[in-house]
């Protein structure tokens, strides 16, 4: 049974590593603004399609 | 009707027709031009019409040249990368964050761009070998992004965000989810073999999860008081820092002493929910500012000119840099920076913002012109008299009211039940040791200290900032925007309500047109239409605004009078559109019209053919529900109205509001401020009602300052809320929930109580185990949230109707 002071030790080992992982994302600023990402996100997907078609619609056009 | 393709606005005066679609105007067009020939056209695909019409005046950003100003505004300036961050008020959807984030597109010198949407703020880095800040300002302006620059940029300082309450909630939170963990196994299981064999790591790992709880995580409260204490107030961080301690010490001594588990799990979710709460009424609105001073108003920089050496010489120069006697040049829409005399050109200065008047006053050569007037018209070339810092407005900024922070001095709710509460436990707990001292003195201090743990005021302290937290919620869904939670309880104690006129209760557009004296014939109708339309002065505007616009004839001969009117001509019939004194050349009938309508000051006189036709007087349209918001208030409030406008308005006032209002006219900035101190030394607690800078002094003193705003992008002075004109008629509605959220928190208090009361039982007769205060604690708190939470949201739907 003392295997659980090596589990104790690993459990609080990884809770530390992602207690600081918060720590580290606060100070870089990530909570800063909560809401441009959510709508910056959305942005990438969608960006190609319209694009390439506004391009072969004036393309239709000057033909 | 069509409607503009990029804005969306209706097409009034003249439809543009370009590639299929339809603008309002060339402005618009040209956002658009640049859009599609960058293919951005996306823009108009993620939202329908997302743009803002472009208004913009190429001369004013020629500071941005001048290389000590530009020192100031960059962030970074390092070989040929620069980087600079903005306050854009229009950034609005989110094809606004799309096409702001996809600038480099439209010029190569822009490196990447990064709009923070809450704040309204872009932060862009470019080169500027390629591009310099000057034209990277005019380029967001051309596509109606506009930033704004004011002497704020100028003293900006590095603004620190304060996270620390993120991180002390942080800290607490996994302390607490930890030690529950460990202290769960002991709950249940006594006496287990294998328990008895670990429970001591567990209990020391407990108690090391608790430390920074306890030192970091708490120490405000400590600190608060210690504070409090130490000037005689028994605040509510008391008992709280009180039962902290408690908490922590008995739970050290029992597992040192190996007599028990201790409290750590409910020592740190105890400090967990209070931090909650504090986070929870923390909400804050970072589009808005409610510290503003003259400096976000005034511009960085003006135009000087050196008229002596010939040749005259014009250079862009820092504002605070101008020295008596300088001339400097100011354009139309600029404003004056300092108290000065005018030199040149036609002055029609709008001082609506300093001083609540609300027409524009025409000044001439040699008239003294105050600091926060705003030129309408041409240029004007100005003599500072005094430089920016000792102008008459700026002085205003000077009074001690501006450096007072008023919140220190107001005893919220919780704090005076505080006062009781721990008089009250620390007799219980002292009562009932000397009781078990002579039953069972073995057991004396356990319940001593097991009273001031479960009489932890947890949910009294969650009560007030929950219910308020929600409270300014529902009021910013409202349009109602407040600074902080102190504000809701501070207005439910208001009884004198001081409204400002000109803007605050009045609306901004003059939408009340009259016309009075000769009916107009179908001509001069027609050209009347088309000479408004050709001119830009504000009055022409809005008259072309409610004028018929289906026949319009385009005068042969216009020209435009900068501060008197318009002369125009088509065909036989000729027209003078203006002043009184510009359309009649006869004195006699100038000064029979100035007597006549001396009271109503704005007015369009028109004649024809040299034969004097009538005028449309403009009048200030009172907002929306003036006089149901009045007669409402009345009933429990004393109200005034205290205007820096000559009392022109009064009797007409004086009809649509309740008898017993009292009105007080011509009144400068610094008695308005003295006005509220007068009646706050009468021990009335006054709400101010303002608008502009004028009423800054006095929105500062007041106990409550709110703000009445057409678009609450656009600045307004300090104060402690910002209220969307719109909402101005449910003002009293927000007064009925300020004082709803009180009676909730009195509410929760009794609760709380009951809560108390039950843990007291346990306590007091000495059987308080960990794992009961491990429940009760957590138990009161989420009910007191929960309770707030459905009283308030319930409380909200008065507003919905």
């Amino acid at each position: 049974m003392s295997i659980i002071y090596m589990l104790l030790a690993i459990s609080v080992v990884v809770a530390i590593i992602f207690f600081i992982a918060f720590i580290i994302s606060v100070k870089k600023g990530q909570y800063d603004d909560m809401y441009t990402p959510s709508v910056r996100m959305l942005f990438d997907d969608e960006l190609v399609k319209p694009d390439s078609k506004e391009k072969s619609d004036s393309k239709e056009k000057s033909h | 009707m069509e409607h503009c393709y990029h804005c969306g606005e209706d097409c009034l005066d003249e439809i543009i027709q370009y590639k299929e679609k339809t603008f309002c105007c060339t402005g618009c067009k040209t956002v658009f031009e640049i859009l599609d020939s960058n293919d951005l056209s996306y823009y108009y695909d993620l939202e329908k019409a997302p743009g803002i019409s472009p208004k913009i005046n190429e001369g004013k950003y020629d500071y941005l040249e001048n290389t000590e100003i530009l020192g100031k505004l960059l962030e970074f300036d390092h070989g040929n990368t620069q980087i600079v961050s903005f306050t854009i008020p229009s950034i609005h959807c989110s094809s606004c964050i799309w096409i702001l984030e996809n600038l480099h597109k439209i010029h190569k010198g822009i490196k990447s761009s990064q709009v923070d949407f809450p704040k309204k703020k872009i932060r862009l880095s470019f080169s500027s070998e390629e591009i310099n800040l000057k034209n990277l300002v005019l380029l967001l302006a051309r596509i109606g992004y506009e930033p704004n620059i004011s002497l704020d940029n100028y003293e900006e300082k590095e603004v620190h965000e304060d996270r620390s309450l993120i991180y002390k909630l942080g800290v607490a939170g996994f302390a607490f989810g930890n030690i529950m963990f460990l202290s769960f196994p002991e709950y249940f299981e006594i006496n287990e073999f294998w328990l008895e064999q670990f429970k001591h790591v567990f209990r020391w790992l407990m108690f090391s999860f608790s430390l920074p709880v306890v030192f970091y995580s708490g120490k405000d409260y400590f600190i608060s008081a210690y504070k409090g204490l130490r000037s005689g107030i028994l605040n509510i961080d008391v008992p709280i820092a009180l039962g902290i301690t408690v908490l922590f010490l008995r739970s050290t001594a029992e597992i040192v002493l190996d007599l028990g588990t201790g409290f750590f799990d409910s020592l740190s979710g105890l400090i967990f929910f209070l931090l909650l709460g504090k986070f929870f009424q923390q909400k804050t609105y970072s589009f808005l500012s409610f510290e503003r001073d003259y400096k976000s108003y005034f511009p960085i920089a003006v135009t000087r000119i050196f008229p002596e050496e010939g040749k005259p010489r014009e250079e862009q120069i820092q504002v605070y840099k101008i020295q008596k006697g300088e001339r400097i040049i100011i354009r139309n829409e600029e404003l004056i920076p300092m108290d000065a005399i005018l030199i040149k050109g036609n002055a029609s200065i709008d001082y609506s913002f300093v001083t609540g008047e609300a027409e524009p006053v025409s000044k001439i050569s040699g008239d003294k012109l105050f600091a926060g007037g705003r030129q309408q018209g041409g240029i004007i070339e100005i003599e500072a008299l005094k430089p920016v810092k000792q102008s008459y407005l700026t002085q205003l900024w000077s009074d001690e009211v501006f450096s007072k922070d008023k919140n220190s001095v107001f005893q919220t709710l919780t704090n005076q039940i505080s006062r009781r509460f721990t008089y009250a436990v620390l007799s219980i707990a002292i009562l009932s040791a000397i009781f078990w001292m002579f039953y069972d003195p073995s057991r004396a201090g356990n319940v001593f200290t097991a009273v001031l743990i479960i009489a932890c005021p947890c949910a009294i302290a969650l009560a007030a900032p929950f219910t308020l937290g929600n409270m300014l919620r529902i009021f910013g869904k409202n349009q109602l925007y407040l600074k902080n939670v102190n504000i809701i309880e501070q207005t439910a104690h208001i009884d004198t309500v001081v409204f400002d006129k000109t803007g605050t209760i009045t609306a901004n557009d003059r939408s009340r047109i009259e016309y009075e004296g000769v009916e107009l014939n179908e001509n001069e109708k027609q050209l009347l239409g088309g000479s408004l339309r050709a001119s830009n002065h504000p009055l022409s505007r809005s008259l072309y605004n409610i004028l018929d616009k289906n026949n319009i004839s385009t005068p042969d001969h216009f020209t435009e009078r900068t501060g008197l009117g318009l002369e125009t001509a088509y065909k036989e019939l000729k027209l003078m559109i203006g002043s009184a004194t510009f359309v009649n050349q006869s004195e006699n009938l100038v000064q029979e019209i100035q007597s006549d309508k001396k009271a109503e000051k704005t007015s369009v006189h028109i004649s024809s053919n040299n034969q004097y036709k009538g005028c449309f007087s403009f009048h200030n349209s009172y907002r929306e529900g003036l006089s149901e918001l009045f007669r409402e208030l009345s009933k429990d409030k004393q109200l005034i109205i205290l205007s820096g406008d000559n009392d022109g308005e009064r009797s007409r006032l004086s009809r649509i509001i309740p008898e017993g209002t009292k009105m007080y006219f011509n009144q400068k900035p610094g008695n308005k401020l003295q006005f509220i101190k007068d009646l706050q030394k009468q021990k009335h607690k006054v709400m101010m009602v303002g608008d502009g800078l004028n009423d800054a002094g006095a929105l500062a003193q007041s106990d409550v300052g709110i703000v009445i705003s057409e678009d609450i992008n656009v600045f307004s002075p300090a104060c402690d809320g910002i209220l969307d004109a719109k909402r101005f008629k449910d003002l009293g509605k927000f007064f009925d929930l300020s004082r709803g959220a009180i009676k909730i928190i009195k509410l929760s208090f009794l609760l709380s109580l009951c809560y108390n009361v039950i843990g007291l039982a346990f306590a007091v007769s000495g059987n308080l185990m960990p794992v009961v205060a491990a429940i009760l604690m957590p138990l009161s708190s989420i009910s007191i949230v929960l309770f707030t939470t459905f009283a308030t949201q319930l409380l909200s739907k008065k507003l919905k109707n």
